[in-house]
């Protein structure tokens, strides 16, 4: 058996690194085109010729091995830490065959760390269309390594790449530069006390923060001695041995890289032109968000209503077929339904995931960035904030990551407080099930209100971020320098196949990862609403019998019969033509009259069912919170939704869906199902206009999310920012819903 | 009145000079910003800020108040746009 190579992908952001590592391994992942974007681990098995294996590591996209930030720190420590097991055998440096010269800079570091490398030029595609020509044999030459020119695009180039990989120990180990140059006696001075370490390999250890390198705190401490150099010095030999790196580069470029000028330019500085421009940029900012909230409310439809439709058979289906119990009742009211409740939302997320997929991909996204940076600044955020803003309407989680990108502190952590009142799509489905019961049809300019409505919670929640930016940029006291750097990449028509596969991704995590808490939530509920210790529970059915026999019906069994007969007498009446062959009056008569007691029969199962939720486990629950929640205009059943919706927000439909399930017999979905809800006190719909935008509110604000408290947590390294979080959103929401509902009711 | 990248014109070029680099991130370094090199102002933001260049081939967006630091010897036949 062959050993594994150990292989690491190291590049400058925007090379396309992503790309050339789902080539190598086949597992495809996302490709990003804002910075930073490449956060998590990545590793993957490839098979070299030979029967050779290769171990392959994505490593966080850095311009140097100066690092600024933890994400870079994760490279660095890599090459520096020997000892790692996934110390790379060889390192392949990605490069963008247009940004050669600045991908150099890199190279020629990890060169210098005696690490046997391979050149990388990636997008060679574009090589003839901007009029590039490359000596190779001289770049390999005066390089010290060998060059693979691939193209992730074409498919072009793999395969050699792969070779050299195999062939890794032709390799050859010498550095590009000897830096010592840059301060001889000091270098001297170094070496001297770590005669067995590469002189770069200490002067990296020196100049990083300490904090960013815990395997090589031993080395630091020892170093640390040497760094007796002030911190403005040795940024002044850092800038000396960069200017060193380009003098190198430069000479080497100057003989093997050639471009014609006059292909070079056009395209992008056209729609440079457009898309960033004083008006048309912000008005086709606002044209795109426009266009993602339309697609989500009404492309989305159609799939949704077949989804819909699939589970209302299903569970139909499932009561039929599989013998009446308790098993049964687990399948089609807890399980059934509660997978049903987020399955239906599929196309919506993933409509989301594919316009966020689209515009990182296209180069879009750092455009917007750029304009956006001064409008934002006010408000203590960075143009930066705009990614981890615009992705916080996928997620909360990813986006407290992409914070990562943003160097200054105190505007990294006004951007991590306020980015969970952004719409996530875990509130999309509650956002997207209240709006369709309380919202009326009709159209403002071409567009619904309905998805009117959505674009305003939308809006509501970016503002609700802005506003308390502003608040949290008087408040925080913190001092910290802005370096507001932002590459613009070169746009590039996304990649089918990576969008796809981010889409499907994406959706699938969410539809699982949701899916499990959802799941073991509605089982739990199904459980605690069908089942009760109380007297009254277990003899509901002779109390709800006796009842009606002495009293009758309540009032909403009487409507609920008068209206499915008037329905049935207007079934007859339209399919029966006056020449058909006499339907006698008393067929019509017996028909009728059976199936007035079949709903009878219905009504009573019904008014039984909800006996026995309200004298269930949950029904005592939720009428321990009712007191709470009434002032909102919710009744108890809304309020274990909502209260169980604390975990995870989408978890709210899922248990409307489990509830009513329970307390109804019917086969209707989940939305006629909350729509005939009645509120016991007022006697109207339940889901009325004041109780919907108090819900819709209190779900715009309200912190109901405890994976996006650990992430944040985990980032600000502290639980007093994820606590207030919890705490002053929630008590916000609640407020502004009780104020929305004694206003509107 | 220091030239600096601040003051460039829309399409304007010039070579960069010298300059203090406490107030310069490293980062801007690498990418090539560094005495000696080419930089040309691509576009500027609606607002005035950041705004938007072209040095040594890289394509990147600063602040205003970091383009003040960037000391610039104008390259004369750029054309103002």
């Amino acid at each position: 058996m062959s050993k594994q190579i150990n292989v690491a992908l190291i590049g400058n952001p925007n090379t396309g690194k992503t790309s050339v590592f789902n080539q190598l391994t086949g597992l495809n992942q996302k490709v990003g085109n804002y910075p930073g974007i490449t956060v998590e681990k990545k590793e993957g098995v490839c098979k070299l010729p030979r029967g050779v294996k290769a171990h392959v590591l994505d490593l966080p996209g850095t311009y140097s091995l100066n690092t600024t930030s933890l994400d870079e720190s994760v490279a660095v420590e890599l090459l520096l830490n020997k000892n790692d097991k996934d110390h790379p055998d060889v390192a392949l440096v990605i490069t963008d065959v247009e940004n050669l010269k600045r991908n150099l800079l890199l190279f020629t570091q990890i060169k210098d760390l005696l690490i046997p490398t391979i050149l990388v030029i990636n997008m060679a595609d574009r090589m003839s269309r901007k009029g590039i020509s490359i000596d190779i044999p001289l770049l390999e030459e005066k390089l010290q390594s060998k060059v693979a020119l691939v193209s992730t695009r074409k498919r072009t180039g793999i395969d050699r790449l792969k070779e050299l990989i195999a062939e890794y120990k032709n390799l050859s180990k010498k550095p590009n530069i000897d830096i010592s140059v840059i301060a001889p006696d000091y270098f001297e001075k170094i070496k001297n006390t770590f005669p067995k370490e590469e002189s770069y390999k200490l002067w990296l250890v020196i100049t990083q923060d300490v904090n960013f390198m815990p395997v090589e705190k031993k080395l630091i401490q020892d170093a640390s001695a040497f760094s007796t150099k002030s911190k403005s010095e040795l940024k002044r030999l850092q800038q000396k041995e960069t200017i060193l790196r380009y003098q190198f580069i430069n000479d080497i470029l100057k003989q093997a890289y050639k471009v014609d000028i006059n292909a070079a330019k056009g395209f992008r500085a056209n729609l440079d032109k457009i898309l960033t421009h004083k008006i048309f940029g912000y008005l086709i900012f606002l044209l795109i968000l426009l266009t993602i909230f339309q697609a989500i409310y009404e492309w989305s439809v159609y799939p949704m209503d077949m989804i819909d439709t699939f589970f209302a058979s299903a569970t139909e289906w499932v009561k039929d077929t599989l013998p009446a119990g308790a098993f049964t009742d687990l399948i089609a009211e807890g399980i059934l339904s509660g997978i049903g409740g987020i399955v239906i939302f599929i196309p919506q997320i993933a409509f989301l995931f594919l316009f966020i997929s689209l515009l990182e991909e296209s180069g879009y996204m750092s455009r917007v960035v750029f304009l956006m940076d001064r409008v934002m600044r006010p408000f203590g955020l960075s143009g930066k904030s705009i990614v981890p803003l615009i992705s916080g309407t996928a997620c909360a989680i990813p986006a407290v990551m992409a914070t990562r990108t943003i160097e200054n502190w105190k505007e990294r952590l006004i951007t991590i407080l306020v980015t969970p009142f952004t719409t996530c799509s875990a509130r999309l489905p509650v956002y997207l099930i209240i709006i369709a019961l309380v919202i009326p049809e009709g159209t403002f300019l071409g567009l619904s209100y309905k998805a009117l409505t959505l674009m305003l919670l939308y809006l509501i929640g970016f503002g609700a971020a802005i506003v308390s930016a502003v608040i949290l940029n008087k408040i925080l006291k913190i001092k910290s320098r802005s370096f507001f750097v932002v590459e613009m990449p070169s746009y590039k028509l996304p990649l089918l196949k990576n969008v796809v596969y981010t889409v499907l991704e994406k959706t699938k995590s969410f539809v699982f990862g949701a899916g499990k808490i959802i799941l073991a939530i509605s089982i739990i509920l199904w459980f605690l609403g069908s089942n009760g210790f109380s007297d009254d529970f277990k003899n509901a059915e002779e109390i709800i019998t006796q009842r009606v026999t002495e009293n009758g019906f309540s009032a909403n069994s009487e409507t609920y019969i008068e209206n499915k007969l008037l329905e049935y007498t207007q079934g007859i009446n339209t399919t029966d033509s006056p020449s058909a062959n006499n339907p006698s009056g008393t067929a019509i008569q017996d028909s009728l009259s059976l199936k007035t007691t079949e709903l009878r029969g219905r009504a009573l199962n019904q008014e039984i069912a909800s006996y026995k939720l309200e004298h269930s486990y949950m029904g005592y629950m939720g009428k321990g919170i009712e007191p709470i929640v009434r002032p909102l205009g919710y009744d108890w059943k809304i309020g274990i939704a909502v209260l169980t919706s604390f975990a995870a927000r989408e978890v709210f439909v899922g248990t409307l869906a489990t509830i009513y399930s329970v307390g109804n017999d019917e086969e209707e979905t989940i939305k006629y199902r909350m729509a005939a809800e009645v509120n016991p006190i007022t006697k109207k719909p339940l889901f009325n206009l004041a109780s919907g935008i108090s819900l819709l509110l209190f779900y715009a604000f309200a912190m109901q999310c405890v994976s996006t408290l650990a992430v944040v947590k985990r980032e600000t390294n502290s639980w007093k920012w994820p606590l207030g979080q919890l705490v002053f959103m929630s008590l916000f929401a609640y407020i502004v819903a009780l104020i929305a509902y004694q206003l509107l009711k | 009145m220091e030239i600096t990248v601040a003051h460039l014109k829309r399409g304007q070029r010039g070579i960069i000079k010298e300059f203090s680099n406490n107030f310069i991130p490293i980062k801007l370094l690498e990418l090539g910003c560094l005495p000696g090199n080419e930089v040309e102002l691509v576009q500027v933001a609606p607002l005035n800020d950041p705004i938007y260049i072209n040095v040594n081939g890289s394509h990147i967006a600063i602040r205003r108040e970091i383009a003040l630091k960037i000391a610039l010897e104008l390259i004369d036949e750029s054309p103002v746009v």
